[in-house]
């Protein structure tokens, strides 16, 4: 069983992954007039247009970025609601069950979330 | 509120006797006041006056044994240490400590509480066992080391601070800030080797994970303690020794007497060491 001050630790370092990625996100969609990044917006105008989100869709930065805030995202959401549910004072066997349903939980949706993130890789490159 | 011409104050007494009592019930007793009572005079007065087998712990009556902590006017404090004139009413309800069990009246059950400290090793654990056993003389620590643990060491163990923490309150698992704080101010102490012992209880669900912040138990400590400054440095200690990066300590060693120096004339002689 992994032990907490594993799993805290690790708790802290995706809110810093996080941060830094939705920071990313900040930059790219609303603040492009404050810090603007040609790159990621290449056709000018408004980050949303449609010939920016296709650029952007077709940049393999995106799909591994949006894996790893995935990845970040569920762990730190679903080890949380974790320490929630385990101070309902929980059994043992009640608390292993909801360990194991979260984990898997998380599996599925971070498998699911990752081939959806590359597929829309494969769409946007088939444009 | 101006406490000059209060001649009687009401004392709300939480009872509750276990032979007799299904529940705890609130009594009124009303005693004369006199400027300077603490709540425990307070009690004691009731006890004279009108309740005879009023229980509750007490001993030194100067903030130091700890035994009094009881929840006054909803607040955990120690019943020596607080003045009825600081309460700013003529109303003083006391009862348990609450998060413990009652044993009766104002006695809580603080044996879960220190059953979890004595687990938690709140000594100074080394490898030189015979120095432990039979010591040869006092252990080297300078001023900035003590500095790291002093005011963690000003701990009386009352048990207000497990009264007042929320995350104790709910969490049947959860070690509670006392025990904590001590385990973090041996961890701290230079002379002490006994990190990796405790980590084995610590970085388990029964750490300092649990923690939610509120630092009510900082709020409430009779000692000017900061338990929840303890949680949060023992629980950067635990992650930064998950990376391997804890710095390996060497216990301190024993201090050395000096030896081919001359006293100079005026300078008192040291006390004797209080061990060897």
């Amino acid at each position: 069983m992994i032990r907490d001050a594993k799993l805290w630790t690790w708790h802290v370092l995706a809110g810093l992954v996080i941060f830094v990625f939705l920071g990313l996100h900040m930059l790219i969609m609303h603040l492009d007039d404050v810090v603007r990044i040609a790159s990621l917006n290449p056709a000018g105008g408004h980050p949303i247009d449609w010939a920016n989100v296709v650029a952007r869709g077709k940049m393999i930065f995106f799909p591994i970025t949006y894996t790893v805030l995935l990845g970040a995202a569920l762990f730190h959401g679903l080890y949380g609601l974790k320490n929630i549910l385990f101070e309902l004072n929980l059994g043992d066997g009640v608390k292993r069950a909801t360990a194991v349903v979260l984990a898997l939980l998380g599996l599925g949706l971070f498998v699911y979330g990752t081939w959806a993130a590359f597929a829309s890789l494969a769409l946007a490159r088939s444009l | 509120m101006d406490f000059a011409n209060v001649k009687e104050v009401t004392y709300r007494v939480r009872r509750f006797d276990p032979d007799k009592d299904t529940a705890p019930h609130w009594e009124e007793y009303r005693i004369p006041y006199a400027p300077g009572m603490t709540v425990l005079d307070g009690l004691w007065l009731v006890k004279e006056l009108h309740a005879p087998t009023l229980a509750w712990r007490s001993s030194c009556r100067m903030g130091v044994c700890g035994s009094c902590g009881m929840l006054i006017n909803g607040s955990p404090r120690l019943g020596c240490n607080t003045q009825i004139s600081e309460l700013a009413s003529t109303t003083v309800a006391v009862g348990p400590l609450p998060n413990f069990n009652i044993i009766k009246d104002l006695v809580p059950d603080l044996m879960p509480m220190l059953e979890t400290h004595r687990q938690l090793l709140p000594f100074i654990v080394r490898d030189d066992h015979e120095e432990m056993e039979k010591p040869s003389g006092e252990f080297w620590q300078s001023p900035e080391e003590l500095e790291h643990y002093l005011q963690f060491s000003y701990c009386i163990k009352c048990g207000c601070c497990m009264a007042a923490c929320p995350t104790y309150a709910t969490d049947p698992v959860y070690s509670g800030p006392m025990p904590l704080a001590q385990a973090h101010r041996y961890n701290s102490d230079s002379r002490d080797n006994g990190f990796a012992h405790r980590r084995q209880v610590l970085e388990g669900e029964r750490g300092p994970w649990r923690c939610h912040f509120a630092g009510e138990c900082s709020r409430v400590c009779p000692k000017g303690v900061d338990p929840a400054k303890a949680i949060q440095l023992m629980k950067r200690e635990l992650v930064v020794d998950y990376f391997k990066l804890r710095e390996q300590r060497c216990p301190a060693r024993l201090a050395e007497t000096p030896k081919g120096v001359v006293r100079r004339e005026g300078i008192p002689e040291a006390p004797a060491p209080t061990v060897g």
